[in-house]
């Protein structure tokens, strides 16, 4: 029973920061809106590289126009994530760990982690995600060819690993900012680096293929799921989404502990 | 009624004169102030620089579809040229004063910058400048591994082009200051001005030759972009520096650029004074 109610405990707690958050948004209703239309004018401006790639061509290394564009609506899914939850939460913790008031926060009788990385959804930042939704769907569409049952859940399987490292980098990140407090440009670096998503990872050959399926595994985030709804993962491809997002999760849960024990509030 | 003007009226005639010479005499110090604060910051700027990475990743891109066969004019090799002086020339030109303009006019700093015996834009001016060494420091190094890389054959040999080259990136340079100490001074009456600024960055990275050179755009909005900044920017210098305009093309680039210039400086002044003229210091 207890262990149901603490299972449970998280979802409603998830679900009460956004409430929160939503609430405190809703005050600044222009800024919603535009954060919210700003954000649907960028992905749709973002989308004109690869229209006028594909005004040029048929296909760019193997990829043809609504292969590429899965890659792209995958690419803004994801990104929605970061902009909607990771990013806003970590400028919120940062300033936290500079004022001290982080203290606050580990004296709640929950998660640290948890809390920290949820402390502040932009909800005017989903527009991304329906964005990416229905492009997903033109492109389908255009493809001509339903992707099979397999297919369509192995890509949610595969983008659920994606969203596990984006989530997992950000914490690798903040709990840096313990050591170096002015984290806003690193992941402000990661955020740029992360652009390198949108397209279909087999246009970087060499060390960049390497670094983007290992190292920053941009890979497993939208090229991965696009493969899979095109029928074309392998058992492996499959295998490696897993066994990085895993690792990636593992890794961030012992940096975040660590760095946690050896925090000592401000100016201690 | 600013302080500014209440000095104006206050002031007898060779004060005036003095003041006149003030900005000049303070700029030296001003810049040494900044380069130091520049230098203190390196690893924050190092990390800043280190974001503009966006270039290599259209350089990787474009690679792939000039594997199979050029585009227009365009092969590996020129995409790799243009992609790679896009990033020396982006680096060099870029400026932050934008965030930093608004974070001070809604924090209320920006009161002790009004106070100072100097037009707080040439202060501003002075502090984008004092980077400028640190810059050519970065861009360097990367120029050089561009054009070994590459190989100079790929850089325009005409000496009209080269020489115009420092004019042309003092241009860029200024027009990006200037853009963004308009957007910054909205600050003064409009919360969100960082938003203005995106949607600026979206148009800025379409029409500048950042994510592809200006000649690969569909023409309806290649005409859109003529009657624009942003090519000014950044895609002219580097057009010139690839020797992809002629001579009759490359000084009316620099009129249109200087031409550019001076509206946004005049817009600059103007959108400072109106947002001074409404401020009064939070708290006040």
């Amino acid at each position: 029973m207890s262990t149901t109610s603490s299972l449970l405990r998280y979802p409603r707690l998830l679900a009460l920061q956004a409430r929160m958050s939503l609430l405190v948004s809703l005050q600044y209703r222009l800024d919603f809106f535009l954060t919210f239309s700003l954000g649907l004018f960028w992905s749709v401006s973002a989308l004109v590289p690869l229209l006028v790639l594909f005004r040029l061509r048929t296909g760019v290394a193997g990829w043809t126009w609504p292969e590429a564009l899965l890659v792209a609506s995958f690419f803004l899914m994801i990104k929605s994530v970061l902009s909607a939850m990771i990013q806003p939460s970590a400028v919120a913790t940062v300033e936290q760990i500079r004022l001290g008031t982080l203290d606050f926060v580990l004296l709640k009788p929950a998660d640290s982690q948890f809390l920290v990385t949820t402390s502040r959804l932009e909800l005017a930042r989903v527009s991304d995600f329906f964005a990416g939704l229905v492009l997903l769907g033109i492109a389908l569409y255009q493809r001509g060819e339903p992707p099979t049952v397999t297919g369509v859940l192995l890509a949610i399987w595969i983008f659920g690993a994606g969203v596990a490292i984006l989530y997992a980098l950000f914490v690798l990140v903040l709990s840096m900012a313990f050591l170096f407090v002015k984290i806003d440009n690193l992941s402000y670096l990661m955020a740029s680096i992360f652009d390198a998503a949108r397209w279909p990872s087999s246009i970087f050959r060499g060390a960049l293929a390497l670094i983007f399926t290992f190292v920053i595994p941009l890979a497993v985030m939208t090229t991965y799921p696009s493969l899979a709804l095109l029928g074309r993962v392998g058992a492996g491809r499959v295998a490696i989404a897993t066994v990085v997002a895993a690792f990636f999760v593992a890794l961030s849960r012992l940096a975040w502990v660590r760095a946690i024990r050896r925090y000592t509030s401000a100016g201690g | 009624m600013t302080v500014a003007g209440a000095r104006a009226t206050a002031s007898p005639p060779p004060a005036t004169r003095r003041r006149a010479r003030g900005p000049l005499r303070a700029l030296p110090v001003m810049l040494r102030v900044h380069f130091a604060e520049a230098i203190a910051w390196r690893a924050e700027f190092l990390i800043w620089v280190l974001a503009y990475t966006l270039p290599l990743i259209m350089l990787a891109l474009w690679s792939a579809v000039a594997r199979e066969a050029p585009v227009g004019r365009f092969g590996e090799r020129e995409f790799r040229a243009y992609f790679l002086v896009t990033l020396v020339f982006r680096l060099l030109a870029a400026s932050w004063v934008v965030w930093d303009m608004s974070f001070q006019i809604r924090q209320g700093t920006i009161a002790a910058r009004l106070l100072r015996p100097v037009h707080p834009l040439i202060q501003f001016a002075a502090q984008q400048a004092a980077a400028i060494p640190l810059r050519l420091a970065l861009a360097t190094p990367i120029a050089a591994a561009a054009i070994a890389w590459v190989g100079a054959a790929a850089i325009s040999h005409d000496p009209l082009h080269l020489l115009s080259l420092p004019i042309l990136l003092a241009g860029a340079w200024a027009m990006t200051f200037l853009v963004m100490a308009i957007i910054g001074s909205l600050s003064f009456f409009w919360e969100s001005a960082l938003g203005i600024f995106d949607l600026w960055l979206g148009f800025y990275f379409l029409f500048s030759g950042y994510l592809m050179p200006l000649e690969l755009l569909p023409a309806p909005l290649r005409a859109v972009g003529e009657w624009l900044p942003f090519r000014y920017m950044l895609s002219f210098p580097v057009e010139v520096t690839l020797g992809l305009v002629d001579r009759r093309e490359l000084l009316q680039g620099l009129a249109i650029q200087w031409g550019w210039t001076a509206v946004l400086t005049i817009g600059a002044i103007a959108t400072w004074n109106a947002g001074v003229r409404r401020y009064s210091a939070f708290g006040g």
